[in-house]
């Protein structure tokens, strides 16, 4: 684990001979375009498909001149919040990993690395088992506060060094943290059945019954966070080029990777809490993302925020159609579109190493 | 190079005993050690074998064994808990040597034979047994004709062997392997969360307990092949092991003095393979024991590598000690020996990241 750890740390990119600062821009932005161009399209096509399918006209019609109609009524009441949370969820999964592959400077950190989905299961197995709650809505809370406290812990011991936190400690302390917690997690659910019978289908992630409330109730946290980590920037540019380098360019180390934690858990927290765990946004997104923007993150950080909406939405949309008239959960279908993905991807070229 | 070899050995209290082609340094640390090893192996076994709802004394315990003891307590005893003492003191032993190897290749005292997905291949293919069950076309009655230990053990090592073909490409990248692994244990592991959802609940309560490595209700034929296993894979491992003492300077130093780098290297990796899928897929995946195990050993014995026969010691007594404490403190419920390993094993790994972190600044 360690050697990877290093390995990504100190491999230096050999990318192609830099474009003019023009030619850069030019397709900084073009990327940019694209990518909310296809956002846009998979968020048509998650209020479009779906058990009972709208064309894009009863669609117009439901946003811009509703009636009451039974599509009006599928696409405002069903579709749209879904597609809304989907939009949340994937852009703060996306940003997240994007701001904690920059705060690691390892090109596999996810925001599961700091404990987040463990510590959310936890609390949510604890909240089942302890206080009998067996609502989505209820669960929110019990996940939220779970990643909140895991990745404090997480912080913390990885922080115990004498040069406070470093992206090999945190990655350590998050494996621990997260395997003990996975243990307790286990200890519960199998103390109780129906408290495994609960918790099966909170773990896979989904965003199917997950609707307008709990999206209400995470969105502030999520906006925070977005705020704080589009703002961290600079200063991530700054880190990129080493802890010693960024402390003599008049950087504080110290408090900008406190705030770059607190925001990747206010973010990776409320999607955690409103969908339950998805896995491989945060890792896949910012690797297709850099093949474009480069690793500046004042381009990479919207960009992953944008694409990570999109693959999200677009997994819940294939979810969708695979398995008619069920529905494949969309953290299971990510995994699987992911990971052939992910192959090819560390195949067919050399990985752009941080 | 004798002459050499004759300088260096001659160590004061470690006289070396010589056969022709192989030499042994005599280490009474290492005899002491291994000794009060092996007697807590027996006394944590023997409790084991012992304590439960029918409390068996453990005089009475050595008493069945050497033919004694009425039918009884003869066939709780040897019917029931020391097979599964047995497996376990196995298993472990085995998970134990495999992380030895493992770590003194990768020169990590983090590494494990997990890495290259063997865990995650045999979970998807215990899971599907329990939850499909013959009920998948060829493949499923194939798996379950199979029985849950072979599809796991098959499971496994295909699953191994995906991960390092994929990660082929001129040669095999340390980087580029670990990756692969992520790719395809996230897509395994989404196929277990898949099943878990469409089973039965009791059915996804018995998959939930292989997941976490149990020695629930093991018997001879769990014991037979990991013994077996045991006995071609740990000669095997001892053979090999010399020349690791010369891969922990590093490829150059060590092919300067005449070991065949990579050969030795497939080879050993191979050894480690076959002890940790055969153990994984008679009890599960027992978490940290493999971690573990080899960095305690090396502790109590001292030296620059982790020692493979104190591992298989400290891995066994470790497993059965766990399983004990599984078994009997939580009341009526028997917990799965790995979410002991695990509780026990994640502070420990916290501790080596604390020195590991103090080291790296030093």
């Amino acid at each position: 684990m360690k050697a990877s750890l290093t390995y990504g740390v100190c491999v230096l990119t050999t990318a192609a001979p830099a474009p003019p600062i023009g030619g850069l821009r030019r397709r900084r932005l073009a990327g940019l375009a694209v990518l909310a161009a296809v956002l846009l399209a998979c968020c048509v096509a998650s209020v479009a498909v779906g058990a009972k399918a709208i064309p894009l006209d009863g669609i117009w019609h439901a946003v811009f001149t509703p009636t009451g109609t039974e599509n009006d009524i599928v696409v405002r009441a069903l579709r749209a919040p879904r597609t809304l949370l989907g939009v949340l969820a994937g852009g703060a999964l996306g940003l997240a990993g994007a701001l904690i592959q920059g705060h690691t400077r390892n090109p596999l950190a996810d925001p599961g690395i700091l404990g987040v989905n463990n510590g959310a299961a936890f609390f949510v197995v604890i909240g089942i088992y302890v206080f009998g709650v067996t609502s989505l809505f209820g669960y929110v809370w019990f996940a939220f506060a779970g990643a909140l406290v895991a990745s404090v812990i997480v912080f913390t011991l990885g922080s115990v060094g004498r040069g406070g936190p470093t992206p090999v400690t945190l990655a350590l302390a998050g494996a621990a943290v997260a395997a003990m917690l996975a243990a307790l997690t286990s200890a519960v659910v199998l103390i109780d059945v129906q408290t495994l019978d609960a918790y099966r289908f909170w773990a896979v992630g989904s965003l199917a019954g997950r609707e307008a409330e709990i999206a209400g109730q995470v969105q502030w946290f999520l906006l925070a966070g977005a705020l704080i980590g589009f703002a961290s920037a600079p200063a991530l540019n700054a880190l990129s080029l080493g802890d010693d380098v960024a402390r003599s360019l008049g950087h504080s180390v110290r408090r900008t990777r406190v705030l770059g934690i607190v925001a990747i858990t206010l973010l990776a927290g409320s999607a955690t809490a409103a969908c339950g765990p998805i896995a491989f946004v945060g890792l896949v997104v910012p690797h297709i993302v850099r093949s474009f923007t480069g690793p500046d993150y004042r381009w990479l950080l919207p960009a992953s925020a944008l694409a990570g909406a999109a693959l999200l939405l677009l997994a819940d949309v294939i979810g969708r159609i695979v398995v008619r008239p069920g529905e494949l959960q969309v953290g299971i279908v990510l995994a699987l579109i992911g990971g052939p993905f992910f192959v090819w991807l560390v195949r067919r070229r050399k990985m752009v190493a941080i | 190079m004798t002459v050499l070899e004759r300088g260096a050995a001659r160590v004061a209290g470690r006289p070396a005993l010589r056969g022709r082609r192989a030499s042994v340094v005599w280490r009474p640390r290492y005899v002491l050690v291994l000794t009060v090893g092996i007697a807590a192996l027996v006394i944590g076994m023997a409790v084991n074998v012992g304590r439960g709802e029918y409390p068996i004394s453990i005089l009475e315990v050595l008493a069945v064994l050497f033919g004694g003891g009425d039918s009884g307590q003869q066939f709780i005893i040897l019917e029931l808990r020391l097979p599964r003492s047995l497996t376990g003191a196995l298993v472990g032993g085995a998970l134990a040597v495999s992380g030895a190897i493992t770590q003194a290749i990768a020169r990590n005292p983090l590494a494990s034979p997990d890495m290259i997905g063997l865990t995650a291949g045999a979970s998807a293919a215990a899971v599907f047994v329990i939850v499909i069950g013959g009920g998948f076309g060829v493949l499923g009655g194939f798996l379950a004709a199979a029985g849950l230990p072979v599809a796991a053990l098959l499971g496994g090592l295909l699953t191994a062997t995906l991960i390092y073909a994929l990660a082929w490409r001129r040669g095999v990248h340390g980087f580029r392997l670990v990756l692969v692994g992520i790719g395809l244990q996230a897509m395994l592991l989404a196929v277990v969360h898949w099943l878990l959802v469409v089973a039965e609940v009791f059915e996804a309560a018995r998959a939930y307990v292989w997941l976490n490595g149990s020695l629930n209700a093991r018997g001879w034929e769990h014991v037979v092949p990991v013994a077996i296993a045991l006995a071609v894979l740990l000669p095997a491992a001892f053979l090999l092991a010399h020349v690791l003492g010369a891969l922990q300077y590093g490829d150059d130093t060590a092919r300067g003095l005449g070991v065949p780098v990579n050969r030795a290297r497939s080879l050993l990796l191979l050894v480690a393979v076959g002890l940790a899928s055969v153990a994984t897929a008679c009890a599960g995946p027992i978490a940290f024991v493999a971690l573990v195990s080899p960095q305690i050993a090396q502790r109590l014995v001292g030296g620059a590598r982790p020692p493979i026969g104190m591992s298989l010691v400290v891995g066994a007594a470790l497993t059965v000690i766990a399983d004990l404490i599984a078994r009997t403190a939580f009341g009526g419920t028997e917990l799965p020996v790995g979410i002991v390993t695990a509780v026990l094993g994640a502070p420990y790994l916290l501790y080596l990241l604390a020195r590991y972190g103090r080291e790296a600044r030093a």
